[in-house]
């Protein structure tokens, strides 16, 4: 018998249709191939320039989230108590009707009774577009609780963030070093760039609790205790201070280094310092006498003193050179050894300097110097929710933010780079708006940049505007609003009432919820008038999540394949450092159920709502669906959702809408590049050459150039309110809090999780497994059988001290809850810390799975343990559980204590079985 | 590894078909027409009923014929191919038995032979095998022939040869536990030069591939307890060699068959069940699981 | 054919890389989807939304925490499994029905299915843990190194390599002909000391494991001297010294 032949050419498919991966906020491109009409097999698109042909376990498992038995099947009705279950299918219309009877009444008389919240929402742009038309002032997406620290921090000291909007010169840089990142929304990226950093003998570095994932590979890990990474990196800036080995250049240059504080007394104490014409200015060192700031040849003086006033450089300096930034004043609480602390300091100085490279690039800065080359330093950073979860994340990011500054590693060859539309100086960006009227839309974009007082969300009483207390005294920078904070507040009626809660993908009664069980319960309580306190939910979600239950009015969206989308640079694109990017969803497979694409119901229900913007002057739909809006709604003239292929086909950025413009996406595999002339590749914020290209690719009207931003006004607004300075003043139980957490220069407290923790010495952190996302990973057959469960991960202290084994169960109590957990044993992890993978506990019934799936069975949720309010203080007040900046919601501050219970059936708690929407699955 | 019931019966049945028809072949039980009919009919059934109970675990038993194709490479196909020859070869041996041909002995011993080949060729499917070093020894095919010669012998009432031979058996089987216990050291595989992390340090299991469970794990990941093992072993022990050996040398021929069987097969299924339960497969050492019982 | 070729043409198989797996299951799922979908039997799944949910994978990859020999900080090395295509392949002889066999074009190790009976045990003579019998098909699934794929005329040929390599975010995994001693596979093996699993059974494994390389090494004395004494010349010294520099 000879060797078998086989066919080693079968055919692939029938047809390959190109569009974006929805899995997380990365947005590959994907192949999508299709055989008799089915999708059949899933790969990643080559040309793709977020993923370059790459997917991970998500994406290329997307085929079982099409096919999920979970998918919801059409509009349904509540008919029994809330989260009973009780629901009757209806039609589109009907639900449709039912919902512009709830909403019309509520626009007419108080639109802020309304309350729109979008979770993980990737059309931003329409959705606050129609909040805003809608009227009511209570708009956000998930970003307070994610991870506005980040966002914040880096659009008030540089112009733009981590996450996805920005990433390493993977070209040029030698040493990334990662602080607190397990995942990220830059998941392909970060993967395809630490590949290619250490296949060419480029070092990579992990700050983290936990080594796993990018920190596992990492050739140096250290393992810093939670809610530290600020005095790390303010002791790695006083260590390159005193060593000298800090960019002066770069600094004096494009930093508001030279730029003078205030120093006298009084109401402007602290401010920049402005000459006649309000404008900042520095000392010229080849004069000794004040010049523009944005002078040119001007070589502004970092050491000067005018008039009694000195240097931002200067205070900075005294600052971080004292004694308490001393790697051995440190080494106990981050814990890390002060020797090693020098050490990275060393190697963070050897890659700027020693290694220090150049461009052969012309450029023109905004002062109309030319240089004839670009200095490059090859050290990059990256850093995500572990250090912006926590109470000290706002300026912990600010911290590492200008480690980047005085390294003169951002937007330089080998340094951060980000992507446009940034950066974009906070200037550039609205200030919120919220003001409401009866059936009037607002007058503004509800989210944006505070600057001052002035700008907060407040009424005249002093009382909130929004209902999640976003833009106040408590949270003055909540740029992304908060999310976690609306049910609780809505349910206590603190600032006020509301009556419909309109939410749309996010999974608010289970792991987007910190306190759950309490969250699950504020949704079906009822006030002594026998109704509902939040009396109507409306609901839109595409599968059977937890959430599900807990809605009057269920909205089923369509599957990623299965609708239009926008990824615009409007919201959250997907540009390259070199390149500004967006992209579509199109329809590869239509949907078999009655269900619609959540954007379209949007458009749909706008319409019958009458909004601006969405109705014809005769009263009719303005637009046909979603896909429509994406071709012709302008948000300026000539501006749109999409830059590619607008006017007649050959306009990028601006003109007038293209009715060929998806067609011409879909053949461009779903995407579109416009990209950054090569002399405009760094130094973006300074130069002239990317600041035209950027107002021609119409993210901007006029050039914004700017400086780094090291002292930040708008936060010494605040603390200048808090000493007492100023007509608009915070409540005398905040003024403290205030004048700590708004310093101007970056600055490490406690996180605020260390009060009362002395009976819980234990961190627990949660992590993204790179495997699943959130809560919705449970549904797919093959992700579920890779993690159906997840452990709590104990350091080898504990476990020994303990005397844990295998099999073993430990109940684990924080100052807000308890849980009986499954625990594993893990060697590479912070002495004082425990963890495990987020969101795999699941409710039983929901996502269709069985009642007795391991997720529902052993797996957990930490949310349990962590409540949006801390322990009363001293004067009985409790603080939100957030950065006490932005309202970040500070995940990663619980501490809690960790006892043997040894082996067990099941995790605590269990919560009832919930009622079925779709049939549990069955086969695959 | 998995003790699967159809493995476990077809090795037992089939080793102590081979065996009593051995003695058959070579004339040591001289028995002529019907109780020969009997006594090769009790024989066939026993070898070819294991035989069939195998076949329970093949995911294609449609397709059992082609296992006998591979006779050069495979101890699985030779098994087939010799245990098929056997029952053949013995064939007219048996009629000659009970019709009365008077064909004289040469089937007998050639196909007794073949019985022979047969067990050993089972046990070489075990044997053969590096990656369950328990089993990679030659007192697995000894201990399959030594169940199969007892076996046959206690149920040829054989009085004091099959007393002696259980005894042996009983050696046979203390000395294969001993050098199995520490064969997998022996073996000189860890999870170490499994994963090729030696030079790195000593490697533990951090989190399992998959949650969920995979074939290899019910397959090849069964954990006995070590002292369920030892209880097991002394059980197997009694009954498969004590029992036999004192009852061939004690009772009547009837009674001593009867109860020394029944006893024998008992023990050899728990000596069986055990095999595999007790064999640890170095794929085991990827989920930390190999070695650990022991 | 359960008889091995005395040799092979080509030798292909995969390198993988410890150093820079960040274990993201992505070539698992990869490998499952284009598998699900190509050579032979579907890859099933039992009870996939229930209490034990299982199922065939080609491909797994597992998680393992190693302590230094002296000590130091532990590290943990994430580890894909899957099949080396060994060149004495134990899988292949003990077949008793040929099914499962060694292409003497490239040393690919395949099962055929149609002749498969299903007894298991190439799996227990596999050291690997490298095949599953798929318990639906009810024969034995493993790596075919996307044979399906690696010579497909109806793809492109930059995609013509398997799957998992494809999608493997890091660059982690690499095809390629070990015969050719130019080729990627043979020059990291050569540059990176690849290791073959478990060499003392004598399977010959095809596939390399690149291991990870030294890491934590403690940092050398600090470079970074201070400019000068601050706590003596103070901080008026220090901005001198310091913007001294600028010129
Ligand atoms: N303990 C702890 N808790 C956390 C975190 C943590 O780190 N630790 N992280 C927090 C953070 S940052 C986040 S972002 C949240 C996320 O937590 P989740 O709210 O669970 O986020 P998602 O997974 O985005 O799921 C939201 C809902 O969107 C639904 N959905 C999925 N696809 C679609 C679709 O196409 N259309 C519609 N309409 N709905 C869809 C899903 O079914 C799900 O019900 O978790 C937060 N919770
Ligand atoms: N696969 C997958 N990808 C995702 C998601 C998902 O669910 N699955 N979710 C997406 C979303 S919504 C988000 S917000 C992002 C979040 O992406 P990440 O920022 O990576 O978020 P986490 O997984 O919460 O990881 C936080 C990391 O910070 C570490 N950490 C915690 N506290 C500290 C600390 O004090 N200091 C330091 N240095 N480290 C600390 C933790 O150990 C952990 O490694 O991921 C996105 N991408
Ligand atoms: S990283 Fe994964 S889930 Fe996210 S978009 Fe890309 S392929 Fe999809
Ligand atoms: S790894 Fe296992 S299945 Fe693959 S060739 Fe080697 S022995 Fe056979
Ligand atoms: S399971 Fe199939 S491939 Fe494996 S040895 Fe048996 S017949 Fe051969
Ligand atoms: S080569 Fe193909 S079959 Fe083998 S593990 Fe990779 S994807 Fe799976
Ligand atoms: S895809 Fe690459 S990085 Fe991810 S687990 Fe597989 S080999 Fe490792
Ligand atoms: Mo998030």
């Amino acid at each position: 018998m000879g060797q078998p032949k086989i066919d080693t050419s079968p055919k692939v498919s029938d047809e390959i249709r190109k569009t974006t991966c929805y899995m997380c906020a990365c947005r590959c491109g994907i192949n999508v191939h299709l055989t008799s009409g089915k999708v059949s097999y899933i790969e990643g698109n080559r040309d793709h320039p977020v993923n370059k042909g790459v997917l991970c376990a998500k994406g290329a498992s997307g085929i079982m989230q099409v096919t999920a038995p979970s998918r919801l099947q059409t509009p349904l009705r509540r008919v029994g108590p809330r989260g009973s279950g009780a629901f009757e299918p209806i039609s589109w219309d009907a639900a449709l009707d039912l919902a512009v009877s709830w909403m019309k009444p509520l626009r007419e008389t108080a639109p802020e009774k309304l309350a729109f919240f979008t979770g993980r929402d990737q059309s931003q742009s329409l959705t606050g577009w129609w909040a805003q038309a809608f009227g009511t002032p209570n708009y956000a997406a998930h970003g307070g609780f994610c991870s506005v620290n980040m966002a914040a921090a880096g659009i008030y000291t540089i112009g733009g963030a981590f996450w996805e909007f920005g990433q390493p010169d993977w070209k040029h840089t030698n040493l990334f070093v990662l602080f607190g990142v397990a995942e990220d929304h830059d998941s392909n990226p970060i993967k395809i760039g630490i590949g290619k950093l250490k296949a060419r003998g480029g070092k990579v570095i992990g700050i983290n609790p936990i080594r796993t994932g990018y920190n596992a590979v990492a050739d140096d890990w250290y393992g810093i205790t939670p809610g530290t990474d600020g005095l790390l990196v303010l002791s790695l800036i006083h260590c390159l201070m005193e060593a000298g080995k800090i960019d002066l250049d770069y600094l004096s240059r494009w930093t508001n280094a030279p730029l003078l504080v205030n120093g006298a007394e009084g109401p402007e104490k602290g401010l920049i310092l402005k000459n006649a014409e309000s404008q900042p200015f520095v000392i010229d060192r080849r004069t000794g006498m004040p010049a523009p700031w944005d002078g040119q040849g001007v070589q502004p003086d970092l050491g000067a003193v005018w008039q009694g006033h000195r240097t931002v450089f200067q205070h900075m300096a005294e600052r971080y050179l004292s004694d308490e930034y001393r790697p051995e004043a440190v080494a106990d609480r981050c814990g890390i050894p002060a020797a090693r602390i020098r050490g990275l300091a060393a190697e963070l100085a050897r890659a700027a300097f020693d290694q220090a490279f150049t461009l052969p690039i012309t450029w023109t800065d905004f002062r109309g110097d030319t240089h004839d080359q670009m200095q490059g330093r090859p050290v990059s950073f990256h850093a995500m929710r572990g250090i912006s979860a926590h109470s000290n994340g706002f300026q912990t990011a600010r911290a590492l933010h200008l480690l980047q500054i005085v390294l003169g590693a951002v937007e330089v060859p080998g340094g951060y780079r980000l992507k446009p539309p940034y950066p974009k100086p906070v200037e550039a960006h609205p200030t919120p708006h919220f003001v409401t009227a009866p059936g009037k839309p607002l007058s503004g974009p509800h989210l944006g940049y505070v600057r001052g007082p002035e700008n907060l969300a407040l009424k005249e009483d002093g009382t909130p505007w929004r209902i999640d207390k976003a833009f106040t005294w408590e949270n003055p920078f909540s740029a992304h609003g908060m999310m976690h904070m609306v049910i609780p507040n809505a349910h206590a009626g603190d600032p006020y009432r509301i009556d419909t809660l309109f939410l749309y993908m996010a999974n608010m009664a289970w792991n987007s919820s910190m306190n759950t069980t309490k969250v699950m319960e504020m949704l079906t309580d009822k006030g002594p008038d026998g109704e509902y306190i939040i009396p109507r939910i409306i609901y839109s979600d595409a599968y059977a999540s937890e959430m599900v239950a807990y809605a009057d009015l269920i909205l089923p969206d369509t599957t990623y394949l299965e609708r239009h989308d926008c990824i615009s640079l409007l919201d959250r694109p997907i540009s390259e450092p070199d390149a500004a990017g967006d992209s579509i969803r199109w329809p590869v497979v239509e949907a078999d159920r009655d269900v619609r694409g959540f954007q379209s119901v949007l458009l749909d229900l706008g319409a019958r709502l009458g909004l601006p913007g969405m109705v014809n002057p005769d009263g009719s739909a303005k637009f046909k669906d979603y896909a429509d809006y994406i071709v012709n709604h302008q948000r300026r003239p000539g501006v749109g959702p999409l830059i590619g292929w607008r006017g007649d086909g050959t306009k990028t950025g601006r003109g007038e809408p293209n009715p060929d413009q998806l067609a011409r996406y879909i053949e461009n595999g779903g995407f579109h590049q416009a990209h950054v002339p090569e002399e405009a590749s760094y130094m973006k914020p300074w130069n002239a050459a990317y600041q035209e290209w950027a107002v021609a690719t119409s993210f901007f009207e006029t050039p914004q150039p700017y400086l780094f931003n090291i002292w930040s006004e708008p936060m010494r607004r605040f603390q200048l309110a808090a000493e007492g300075q100023g007509f608009i003043q915070p409540p005398d139980h905040l003024r403290e809090r205030l004048k700590v957490a708004m310093d101007p220069l970056p600055v490490w407290y406690p996180a605020y999780g260390e009060d009362g923790a002395e009976e819980y010495p234990v961190h627990a952190l949660t992590q993204r497994p790179m495997d699943m996302y959130h809560s919705w990973g449970s549904q797919n057959a093959w992700l579920r059988q890779i993690r159906g469960k997840n452990f709590l991960y104990l350091p080898t202290k504990i476990w020994t001290a303990a005397g844990f084994v295998d099999g073993d169960y430990a109940r684990v109590s924080s100052p807000h809850g308890e849980i009986t957990v499954p625990v594993a044993h893990m060697a590479a992890l912070n002495a004082d810390t425990v963890w495990t993978w987020n969101a795999i506990g699941k409710r039983k019934g929901a996502w269709a799975l069985d009642e007795g799936a391991p997720e529902a069975k052993e797996g957990f949720l930490l949310n349990h343990l962590i409540s949006e309010l801390l322990p009363a203080r001293g004067d009985g007040r409790r603080w939100s559980n957030s950065d006490p900046v932005t309202g970040q919601a500070a995940w990663f501050d619980l501490r809690v204590r960790i006892e043997r219970v040894g082996p067990q059936e099941k995790a605590q708690p269990q919560f009832d079985t919930l009622p079925r929407v779709v049939p549990k699955g069955e086969g695959r | 590894m998995k003790p699967a019931p159809s493995v476990i019966l077809f090795s037992t049945l089939s080793g102590l078909g081979f065996g009593f028809l051995a003695l058959l072949g070579l004339g040591l039980i001289a028995v002529q027409g019907w109780p020969a009919f009997f006594h090769w009919a009790f024989g066939y059934a026993l070898a070819v009923g294991g035989l069939l109970a195998s076949t329970f675990h093949l995911g294609h038993p449609e397709r059992a014929w082609r296992a006998f194709s591979q006779w050069r490479s495979s101890w699985l196909s030779r098994e087939g191919v010799a245990a098929v020859a056997t029952l053949l070869i013995l064939a007219p041996q048996a009629l000659s038995d009970w019709l009365g041909f008077g064909w004289g002995q040469g089937f007998g011993l050639v196909g007794a032979l073949g019985c022979g080949a047969t067990v050993l060729c089972t046990a070489m499917i075990y044997a053969q095998l590096k990656t369950v070093p328990r089993w990679h020894h030659w007192s697995v095919p000894a201990t399959y022939l030594g169940f199969s010669l007892t076996g046959g012998l206690i149920l040829a009432g054989a009085g004091l040869w099959a007393s002696v031979a259980a005894l042996g058996l009983g050696l046979l089987l203390a000395y294969g536990w001993r050098v199995g216990d520490g064969a997998f050291a022996r073996a000189g595989v860890d999870l170490a030069s499994a994963t090729g992390l030696s030079g790195l340090g000593r490697p533990q299991v951090f989190e399992q591939p998959h949650t969920g469970g995979n074939y290899l794990m019910r397959e090849m990941i069964y954990v006995v307890g070590r002292r369920h093992a030892t209880k097991l072993r002394v059980i197997a022990l009694i009954f498969a060699a004590g029992i036999p050996a004192l009852s061939a040398a004690l009772l009547p021929v009837l009674p001593a068959l009867i109860l020394g069987g029944a006893s024998h097969l008992l023990g050899a299924m728990a000596q069986r069940w055990l095999f595999f339960a007790e064999a640890e497969h170095v794929v085991g050492l990827y989920y930390g699981k190999a070695a650990s019982s022991l | 054919m359960t008889c091995l070729p005395a040799k092979t043409d080509k030798k292909l198989g995969l390198v993988i890389d410890l150093d820079t797996c960040v274990g993201c299951q992505a070539c698992v799922t990869a490998c499952k989807g284009w598998n699900d979908q190509g050579y032979g039997a579907a890859l099933s799944d039992q009870d996939p939304y229930g209490a034990d949910p299982s199922g065939t994978f080609l491909n797994r990859v597992h998680s393992y925490q190693v302590t230094p020999h002296d000590g130091g900080t532990a590290k943990i090395v994430n580890f894909p499994r899957s099949c080396l295509h060994c060149e004495d392949a134990p899988c292949v002889t003990v077949c008793p029905t040929g099914a499962s066999y060694k292409r003497t074009e490239d040393g690919i190790v395949l099962v055929n299915e149609d002749a498969c009976i299903g007894c298991g045990l190439c799996a227990w003579a596999c050291p690997y843990g490298a095949r599953e019998m798929d318990d639906e098909a009810q024969v034995m699934k493993k790596c075919t190194l996307c044979v399906d794929r690696i010579y497909n005329e109806n793809l492109p040929e930059e995609d013509r390599e398997p799957a998992c390599v494809r999608t493997c975010p890091t660059g982690a995994r690499h095809f390629g002909d070990f015969a050719d001693p130019d080729s990627t596979v043979s020059k990291l093996t050569r540059d990176r000391g690849g290791v073959p699993l478990m060499p003392q059974l004598g399977t010959k494994p095809v596939n390399r494991y690149l291991p990870p390389r030294p890491k934590d090494r403690p940092e050398e004395a600090s470079l970074l001297a201070p400019l000068l004494d601050i706590k003596a010349q103070g901080f008026a010294g220090w901005l001198d010294r310091m913007l001294g520099k600028l010129e």
